[in-house]
C-alpha cells in the first residue's frame, strides 16, 4: 500500500484557464487535469494507504477526517466555479490510475457533454426555512396554578400559542418557496434537516435548493430578503452561490415550480453544472 | 465584519448568510456541505476504487448521523401536501 490512486474531484470542458498554483486538494495534493473525449477530469494523487478500499471506509467514519477531506474537495470545485461549469462528483471517486479516468470520461462522454450544456452559465442557491421558537408564552413572573383545571387551561394556551406560530412559519415558508421556485428554472427540495444534527435552532420547515442562471443571482438573493427577511416568525438561511450539485443528475431536477421529489438521492450517472460565482463571497471557504 | 485574511488559497465558494443576521456571512456548515458531496453530485460507474455500494453504505451510516432526513418532519412542500 506505498502506491498512488486518482481522487476525482470534477469533469468540466476542457480549460481555458490554469488552475491556482497553490490551490491544494484533498490529502493536500495539487489538482491537475486528465483530458479525454473533448472533456476534463480535474483529479489529485492520493495516497493508496489512505484511499484504497478499506482505510477509506474506515475514515469516513472519522468525522474530523471527513470534514477536512470534504472541505478540500470543496476548496477544488470552488476554484473550478470561479472559472467553468464544473459537473462534481460524489465525494471520495477514486479510480487506480489515469487511464481508469480516461475510461470514465469515455463511457460518460455523451451525459457529460449534454449535462454541461444544460447547466452552463448557471449556479445553485440554497434556502432553508426555520420555525422560530414561539416566544415563551407569559414567561413573566405568574402565580402558580391555583388548581389543576387552571393548570390545563395555562397549558392549552400555550400549545395553541406554539401552534399558531408553527402555522404562520409555514404559511412564510409555502409563500417564500412558490416565489422562489417561480424565480429559478429548476427546483430541488430536500427532506428537513434533524435539528439535533445540525445543531440548529428552531423547527426545519423548508431545505431546497433553486437552480438560477448566475447573471439572476442577485436579483434571486434579494428575493429572498425581501420575502423572508423581517418576519420573526422565521428564520431564512441562504447558502450559494454552489455549482449545481442537486442538479447534476439528469433525474434530479424537476422545471417549474413546486415540488420536486425528495427523498433519496440517486445514484444514476453523470450531472453537470456550472458557475462560476463571483459575488457574495467574502469569507474565504476556508477555516 | 472583515473578511479573514486569505489562505494560502482561497476560492470564493458559498457562504451562508441568516436572516437573523444579515450582515454576518458564515462558511457553510458540514451538514449542508456533506448534504451536497455525499448526497448529490455525479456518481461514476466503472473502475472505482469505491464501489457505488460501498458509497451508499456509507451514505446510510452518515445519514443516521448527520444527513437530514427525520420522517418525523417531512418537508410540507413534499406531494404539494401541506403538514
Amino acid at each position: 500500500m506505498t502506491g498512488e490512486l486518482r481522487y476525482v474531484y470534477a469533469v468540466t470542458a476542457p480549460l481555458h484557464a490554469s488552475l491556482p498554483a497553490d490551490l491544494r486538494g484533498v490529502a493536500g495534493s495539487v489538482p491537475y487535469l486528465v483530458e479525454h473525449a473533448g472533456l476534463a477530469a480535474v483529479a489529485g494523487r492520493v495516497p493508496e494507504a489512505d484511499f484504497a478500499e478499506e482505510p477509506l471506509r474506515a475514515h469516513l467514519e472519522d468525522l474530523g477526517w471527513l470534514e477536512e477531506t470534504a472541505r478540500a474537495h470543496q476548496r477544488v470545485v470552488d476554484a473550478l466555479t470561479a472559472r467553468t461549469c464544473p459537473l462534481p462528483l460524489r465525494l471520495a471517486t477514486v479510480y487506480r490510475d489515469d487511464d481508469g479516468v480516461r475510461r470514465a470520461l469515455e463511457e460518460g462522454a455523451e451525459e457529460f457533454h449534454a449535462t454541461l450544456r444544460r447547466l452552463a452559465g448557471r449556479v445553485e442557491w440554497g434556502v432553508k426555512v426555520y420555525a422560530q421558537r414561539a416566544p415563551e408564552p407569559a414567561a413573566a413572573p405568574r402565580a402558580a396554578p391555583a388548581s389543576g383545571r387552571e393548570f390545563l387551561r395555562r397549558r392549552r394556551q400555550e400549545v395553541t400559542a406554539r401552534e399558531n406560530v408553527l402555522e404562520e412559519a409555514e404559511e412564510l415558508g409555502r409563500t417564500l418557496h412558490a416565489a422562489l421556485a417561480a424565480e429559478a428554472e429548476e427546483v430541488r427540495t430536500y427532506p428537513a434537516q434533524n435539528p439535533q444534527l445540525s445543531k440548529v435552532p428552531g423547527q426545519n420547515l423548508l431545505n431546497a435548493a433553486y437552480l438560477v442562471p448566475r447573471e439572476r443571482s442577485d436579483a434571486f438573493v434579494a428575493r429572498v430578503e425581501q420575502l423572508g427577511g423581517h418576519d420573526p416568525a422565521v428564520r431564512v438561511e441562504l447558502t450559494g452561490p454552489w455549482a449545481p450539485y442537486s442538479f447534476a443528475t439528469s433525474d434530479t431536477g424537476t422545471t417549474g415550480t413546486g415540488t420536486t421529489d425528495t427523498g433519496s438521492t440517486g445514484t444514476e450517472t453523470t450531472g453537470t453544472k456550472t458557475t462560476d460565482t463571483q459575488e457574495r463571497v467574502h469569507d474565504g471557504a476556508g477555516a | 465584519m472583515t473578511a479573514p485574511a486569505p489562505e494560502p488559497y482561497a476560492p470564493r465558494g458559498p457562504v451562508a448568510v441568516d436572516s437573523q443576521q444579515p450582515l454576518a456571512r458564515r462558511q457553510v456548515s458540514l451538514v449542508d456541505l456533506l448534504d451536497r458531496l455525499l448526497g448529490t453530485g455525479v456518481v461514476l460507474t466503472g473502475s472505482l476504487t469505491l464501489g457505488i455500494a460501498d458509497v451508499d453504505l456509507v451514505r446510510i451510516d452518515l445519514r443516521a448521523l448527520i444527513s437530514s432526513v427525520n420522517a418525523r418532519v417531512p418537508s410540507p412542500w413534499e406531494g404539494g401536501q401541506p403538514l
